[in-house]
């Protein structure tokens, strides 16, 4: 018999097959990263099945039985090309599989030259990618399935990978959304994620497979791929069994299965891991440890029975609810903390009546909500206050520690850091598009090994050996723990590690400080993530410093929130009574936004009382009416003067696409002055939409290249269906030389995407593309060299004509940007005619396009502050030295801007990067330097697909909270 | 601090200038990339008075000293090399009054150019502000009274690293098959030796010393006893720092090695001159400079008048395969992306993948910094033409970053091997 084992990620399968190749016997399951006993386990089940002395050969498959089949001379076939081996001898004809497993995705091609792609070092769109969305919805993956047959609509999820999803889903839940649509639209991010991320401009045709456990066991998924592929791909018999039967027919060495089972019994694996030393060194050291904290608590006070004033606040977190109630002297009257399965709303109802019932007369003079589900609950409830969480944090720890110096909040899946200098908000930390060690992190690892939370981080304590597990992103964690696990690291080891990688996350990754010493001496910890003892000790530890975490450290929000309605001095609180939550009643609707073109998908949620509250909005449009117009928002400008360079037909029977992408943002102009006075007709790409990316998905070679990188993908497409004769993208190595660097290079993706285009795309039809390199920065040379790339396409392109045709060119790049510098002149003038704050939203000229900045512009508008651009300032700064080698165009305006901003009261920055922007790892800290050094708050936020505003509204209105507190003290 | 108040000649930035002074008493610490070349160019400079020293030390700390130094979406050759400079700092070994540092910088438009801040920048936080910085560049950046790249230095530069070039190329070819364990690392050893002990001499720069030197090295490898069995031929390329260093490729040669495969990585040579040439494709392709073209010129002539020396003795024993004359692998990139592509590895890089295919070495790992921004383009960019382009291409890029776990990776190339071996054992 051969037998076939595949030792995944979280399952192991074993297949035999007698000597005819019929598959005899089949076995499936999850090996909790016990991964070696469980393998002695299957194996001592076949051979207690199969007890004849048959002849037996065996071989190992599985990303998670590499090492132990190495170690213990059993032969090994790499998973892929086991999955390829049994679909060449089951399902013959097979042109694409298509398998995702626990933690991996893979599409094989079969016809022509084999090619397997698998997720690298993105694990969106797994197995793991759909257990962990089901847990947040609070159902089961079965249940996730039934649920999306019934969907009627679909929202938008980043599908690049679980963190930023599950920011997206969970404003969705927080919002009312219905669950059959949210899994619906999880099923369509797995797909995109799998043929944007790993089909890399392959096309998936013909024959496809279904292989592995989400799509075998979710009709639903498959459905939504054949939807995508415009096919209808097959799950064949034994879909989950793929790869041991691969394994299984790979077989030819013969074993003694005894011995197999002894060697794998005896085999400890060799621990080659990086080792840190333990977190306490004893029993004692914990007590003491224990008995520090213990002292940073508040007192206590009954609600039953209490006749005094009462404040109440509630966080409404991203995964769980606090609620406290404080009477006069700050003690805590009651308080909960509960998880939020998805609607904070009915959670808040229940422990409002509770609160109620407790203490009929309770005197409430004031109710404020912080959180994800501020804006819900204020509303459903009618509280009287809402507060940015970060004030809410601020306001708590000050209790404890009212010279505090640094806060850092680690909640479920947020964590916020602000520093403090003299008592108001200096600077904020919050971790962007990544929730990598934070709170839901460790449980989901805890979950994944079947521990609680608490007794997952309790095993940690003691541990011996803990393993360094790196500081990056949780996908990398789980395939460092992966590794951990293959090699036999113990539990408690992993427990420890983790907690430990948690820390780094929010030490090197969030905060990043120079030295421990900058974040101060006096630090607050806080948010439910510090309760557990092991994290606390392993930040200490890292600081070299005691800090204080409050026994109330997951209420500190709440707590917060109770302490500032307390500040306002209300004589009643206008908090729904006992009788009204009686009949308290709460619709959601789902509607389409009509008031601009985004088309935003809105969550209407309506209340007893009338009250109503619209969530899904980009914009605050449809909540207060209000546009966000051009006389307050360059962003806005920018757009119209593109727009206005349409379509136009030419002398010449040629036509010119030219795609609005990357660059392309700010050489519209240029180009389609150019070329329009050569006679030809043009043809520009419209601003980039969901739809347009979809569009030209299948082409992207790298799944981590910058989001804007990856639109011109779409908008290539595009200008082929239009039928151009030519799409004019031309690599630029160089860009105009404004004077204000050492040099006046295009970042290397700018530069050279064209190429991408070129070698990925396809230009059957009549549509070519011109993608070579040219120079408008060496203006003397360009008509000549113009003339003589033209000519190589089309005929009759004379040098006069070019000549002409440049002069113009550039003339009207002048005027584009004098336009823009003008206009933000206006804007700069009516703000402080009106006393608005305004805000140099600053970054490239492609994150002008409202698909790449998700609306931040508008969203800025909407809290009454004017919006400009980092190329409308950066002419008013001559060159200066800055720390780093200034050798970009675009990021010289970035410093540039960044200057002129240290110069001007009213103005501050707010820095847009691009995940993945590798030049902006270089230009944010540099920016930050130049914006600190003169006492300025620096603000950066991160964008990618992810289109949820809900971290960034976080953000900006603690930036304006901290501005106005800055201002207030200021006039003191 | 005593050396705070030191008094330092700094230039307009601010930066401290190396000068003549330094260069009597300062060591200089330069991060290892390849071993064998850099030991040799080492003697370049020891030779020209310099006291120089490698770092090899490849311990897990200096992850974390780069993760705490350096901002984390930086490229991983920067984490790398800047925890590896700090950890000496730290060590002991130096005294840090009297140390300097020294780091490339391409002056390409890729983060590259930036690292030399990004160190300064981290010296600073490190409490090391008064370690100087000397820049490599073959661009004139950043100008040191104390060190200076001299028409002769670069000379002898190219001769270390075409001596490193064709040990490491021939090393290759015979480890793999040597029948009596150890004998190509002794080899290698022996004339790392010789070469040095020339160099140190003044010795070994000329083209006829070259020469002879290259034949005398052919000769030694080719003696050792092999058995040439039928083995699966890798090709290595990639983000410069990544490809040749073993610290950062995870000991990517020494497991193809285990996986039994026979590996062939692309001199260094070839990169030089790839880049000294992308000056002379700027101007003809915008126009421009034409005395900057003609130093450039002047220069790449040169390289290639020792990469042509280089080559005709290699041709003379045929059991060792050699890639084709850098001028030669513009034409394999026709169709695929323009010579104007110069920023990283440029085009350079997928001439290299065509270059390996042709050559038998149809299996290549593609190695680069996770997020790298030029290899996008020139690298996972140009993948999928190039196997539309020659079929038998069987390409696998891999990303290298300090949280990226060695059994993906490993898990990645195993399937790029199965994938060959099929092929193999199908001929």
């Amino acid at each position: 018999m051969k037998i076939g084992l595949d030792v995944g990620s979280t399952t192991i399968k074993s297949i035999v097959l007698d000597g005819l190749g019929n598959i005899v016997y089949s076995a499936y399951e999850r090996h909790f990263s016990q991964i070696t006993a469980k393998t002695v386990e299957a194996l001592e089940k076949i051979r207690a099945r199969f007890p004849g002395k048959e002849e037996t050969s065996l071989v190992i498959s599985g990303s998670a039985g590499m090492g132990m089949a190495e170690n213990c001379a059993i032969d090994f076939v790499q998973e892929v090309y086991a999955t390829k081996v049994a679909a060449q001898e089951k399902a013959p004809g097979t042109d694409v599989i298509i398998e995702l497993g626990g933690e991996d995705a893979k599409i094989i091609y079969l016809q022509g030259a084999m090619e397997a792609r698998m997720n690298g070092s993105c694990a969106g769109g797994t197995g793991a990618f759909i257990d962990q969305m089901a847990t947040l919805l609070g159902i089961t993956p079965d249940e996730m399935n039934d649920f999306a047959r019934e969907s009627t609509k679909q929202y938008t999820i980043a599908s690049r990978c679980g963190v930023f999803a599950k920011s997206d889903i969970q404003p969705l839940i927080n919002q009312g959304a219905d669950k059959r649509d949210i899994s619906a639209s999880i099923f369509s991010a797995v797909v995109n994620q799998t043929i944007g991320g790993l089909a890399q401009g392959r096309a998936i045709e013909g024959n496809v497979l279904y292989l592995g456990g989400p799509l075998t066991f979710m009709p639903e998924l498959r459905k939504s791929f054949d939807k995508a592929l415009h096919l209808k791909g097959t799950c064949p018999d034994n879909s989950l069994y793929y790869v041991a039967l691969g394994a299984a027919l790979c077989a030819r060495n013969s074993v003694d299965l005894d011995q197999v089972i002894f060697r794998l019994s005896a085999y400890e694996s060799v621990n080659d891991f990086d080792t840190l030393p333990p977190l306490f060194a004893d029993e004692a050291d914990y007590q003491e440890f224990r008995a520090r904290h213990a002292r940073a608590d508040v007192t206590y006070g009954k609600l039953e029975g209490y006749m005094g004033k009462a404040w109440l606040g509630i966080d409404a977190g991203s995964t769980t609810v606090k609620a406290v109630v404080i009477g006069e002297d700050k003690e805590i009257l009651d308080s909960t903390y509960l998880s939020n399965s998805g609607n904070p709303v009915p959670i808040v109802r229940d422990y409002l009546t509770r609160m109620y019932e407790k203490n009929p007369q309770v005197h409430l003079l004031g109710a404020c909500v912080t959180g994800y589900g501020e804006d819900i609950i204020r509303n459903a409830f009618s509280m009287d206050y809402g507060l940015v969480e970060t004030m809410a944090h601020l306001k708590a720890a000050q209790e404890f520690m009212p010279d505090v110096e640094f806060i850092i909040d680690i909640g479920g899946q947020d964590m916020k850091c602000f520093k403090i200098h003299n008592s108001a908000i200096d600077n904020i930390y919050l971790n962007e598009a990544c929730s990598s060690g934070c709170g839901s992190f460790l449980q989901t690892f805890a979950g994944a090994l079947n521990y609680s939370a608490e007794e997952f981080s309790r095993q940690g304590l003691f541990s011996k050996n803990a393993v360094d597990l790196g500081s990056r992103c949780t996908v990398f964690m789980n395939s460092s723990v992966k590794q951990a696990q293959k090699d036999g690291v113990s539990t408690e080891d992993i427990s420890a590690g983790l907690s430990i990688s948690v820390v780094k996350n929010a030490i090197y990754k969030v905060i990043r400080p120079a030295s421990v010493d900058e974040l101060g001496r006096r630090i607050v910890v806080q948010g439910g993530t510090f309760l557990n003892d092991a994290v606390l000790r392993a930040f200490e530890r890292e600081l070299g410093l005691f800090v204080v975490r409050p026994v109330i450290a997951g209420l500190m929000g709440a707590y917060g929130c109770a302490l500032h309605a307390m500040e306002h001095k209300k004589e009643k609180s206008k908090i729904v009574t006992y009788e009204e939550l009686q009949s308290f009643v709460h619709e959601v609707k789902n509607t389409n936004c009509g008031l601009c073109s985004n088309h935003c998908l809105l969550s209407i949620n309506t209340f007893s009382g009338g009250r109503k509250y619209i969530a899904g909005n980009k914009c605050e449009r449809p909540v207060t009416k209000r546009t966000s117009d051009a006389e307050h928002n360059i962003y806005k400008y920018k757009q119209e003067l593109l727009a206005a360079y349409a379509p136009v037909d030419g002398k010449r029977k040629e036509t010119i696409g030219i795609p609005m992408g990357l660059n392309m943002y700010e050489l519209v102009p240029f180009w389609h002055k150019f070329f329009s006075e050569l006679g030809f007709g043009v043809v520009v790409s419209p601003f980039s939409t969901r739809e347009l990316y979809l569009e030209g998905q299948y082409s992207i070679p790298s799944d981590t290249v910058c989001f804007p990188a990856k639109m011109l993908h779409g908008h290539v497409e595009y200008l082929k269906e239009k039928q151009v004769d030519a799409v004019f993208y031309p690599c630029m190595s160089f860009n105009f030389d404004e004077g204000l660097g050492d040099n006046n290079y295009n970042c290397p993706v700018v530069a050279y995407y064209p190429e991408v285009i070129a070698a990925n795309m396809k230009f059957p039809g009549r549509t070519r593309l011109i993608s070579d390199y040219v120079g408008p920065h060496k203006r003397k040379f360009f008509p000549e060299k113009m003339t003589e790339l033209l000519g190589r396409y089309f005929d009759g392109v004379e040098l006069k004509a070019v000549k002409r045709a440049s002069d113009l060119a550039f003339k009207e790049r002048d005027l584009f940007l004098g336009r823009v510098r003008k206009k933000a002149e206006e804007i700069v003038a009516l703000a402080r005619k009106e006393g608005r704050r305004i805000i140099v939203l600053a970054g490239r000229p492609y994150h002008v396009d409202p698909e790449i900045n998700h609306g931040i512009d508008m969203l800025i508008n909407g809290f009454g502050v004017s919006v400009i651009s980092e190329d409308s300032v950066s002419h008013k700064v001559s060159r200066f030295p800055v720390k780093v080698l200034n050798q970009w165009m675009y990021h010289s305006r970035l410093y540039a801007a960044a200057r002129y901003v240290c110069t001007q009261a009213d103005m501050d920055i707010v820095q847009l990067v691009s995940f993945g922007c590798g030049l902006d790892a270089i230009t944010t800290d540099e920016v930050r330097r130049i914006v600190e050094d003169a006492g300025k708050i620096y603000t950066q936020i991160k964008i990618d697909e992810i289109t949820n505003l809900g971290a960034v509204r976080v953000r900006l209105r603690s930036l304006l909270a901290a501005l106005e507190q800055q201002e207030a003290r200021k006039a003191e | 601090m005593e050396t705070n108040t030191r008094k330092f000649k700094r230039a307009r930035n601010g930066r401290i200038i190396f000068t003549k002074e330094m260069k009597k008493d300062y060591t200089i610490l330069v991060p290892d990339m390849l071993p064998i070349h850099f030991e040799i160019l080492k003697y370049v400079f020891v030779n020209e008075g310099y006291k120089m020293e490698l770092l090899r030390t490849a311990k897990p700390e200096i992850k974390q000293l780069g993760l705490r130094y350096v901002h984390n979406d930086t490229c991983y050759p920067a984490l790398l090399v800047i925890g590896q400079f700090l950890d000496a700092l730290e060590s002991g070994k130096y005294d840090v009054d009297k140390t300097a540092l020294m780091i490339m910088q391409s002056g390409g438009g890729c983060r590259a150019s930036n690292y030399i801040h990004l160190l300064r920048r981290a010296l600073e936080k490190a409490g090391y502000s008064q370690v100087p910085v000397i820049s490599f560049n073959l661009s004139g950046m950043e100008y040191n009274g104390g060190f200076v790249m001299t028409i002769p230095i670069i000379r002898r530069c190219a001769a270390g690293v075409i001596y490193g070039d064709l040990l490491m190329l021939l090393s290759n070819q015979t480890r793999a098959y040597e029948i009596n364990k150890g004998d190509t690392t002794a080899q290698i050893s022996r004339w790392v030796h010789e070469i040095t002990d020339q160099f140190q001499a003044g010795k070994g720069f000329s083209f006829k010393e070259m020469t002879e030197n290259f034949d005398r090295i052919l000769a030694s490898f080719a003696s050792i006893p092999m058995n040439k069995v039928a083995k699966v031929k890798v090709g290595i390329v990639g983000e410069i720092y990544v490809k040749y260093a073993s610290f950062a490729n995870n000991n990517l040669e020494e497991f193809l090695a285990e996986q039994g495969c026979e590996v062939m990585v692309p001199g260094l040579l070839g990169f030089l001159m790839f880049k000294v040439d992308a000056r002379i494709q700027d101007v003809k392709i915008y126009g421009g400079s034409k005395v900057k073209k003609f130093v450039a010129t002047t220069l790449l002539n040169y390289f290639k008048k020792v990469e042509k020396a280089f080559m005709e003795c290699v041709d003379r024993y045929p059991v060792f395969t050699q890639l084709s004359a850098y001028e030669d692998t513009k034409p394999l990139v026709e169709g695929l992306i323009s010579v104007g592509n110069r920023m990283g590895e440029g085009w350079f890089l997928p001439a290299e993948m065509i270059e390996l295919v042709k050559h038998g070495y149809s299996n290549i790992v593609c190695t680069q910094p996770f997020g790298c921004l030029p290899t996008h383009v020139c690298g996972k960019g140009m993948v999928h033409k190039i196997k539309e382009m020659y079929p038998k291409a069987n390409i696998v890029p891999i990303d290298y970053d300090p949280g990226a776990t060695r059994v993906n990776q490993e898990n990645r190339i195993k399937l790029m091997l199965s994938v060959a071996r099929e092929a193999m054992e199908g001929v």
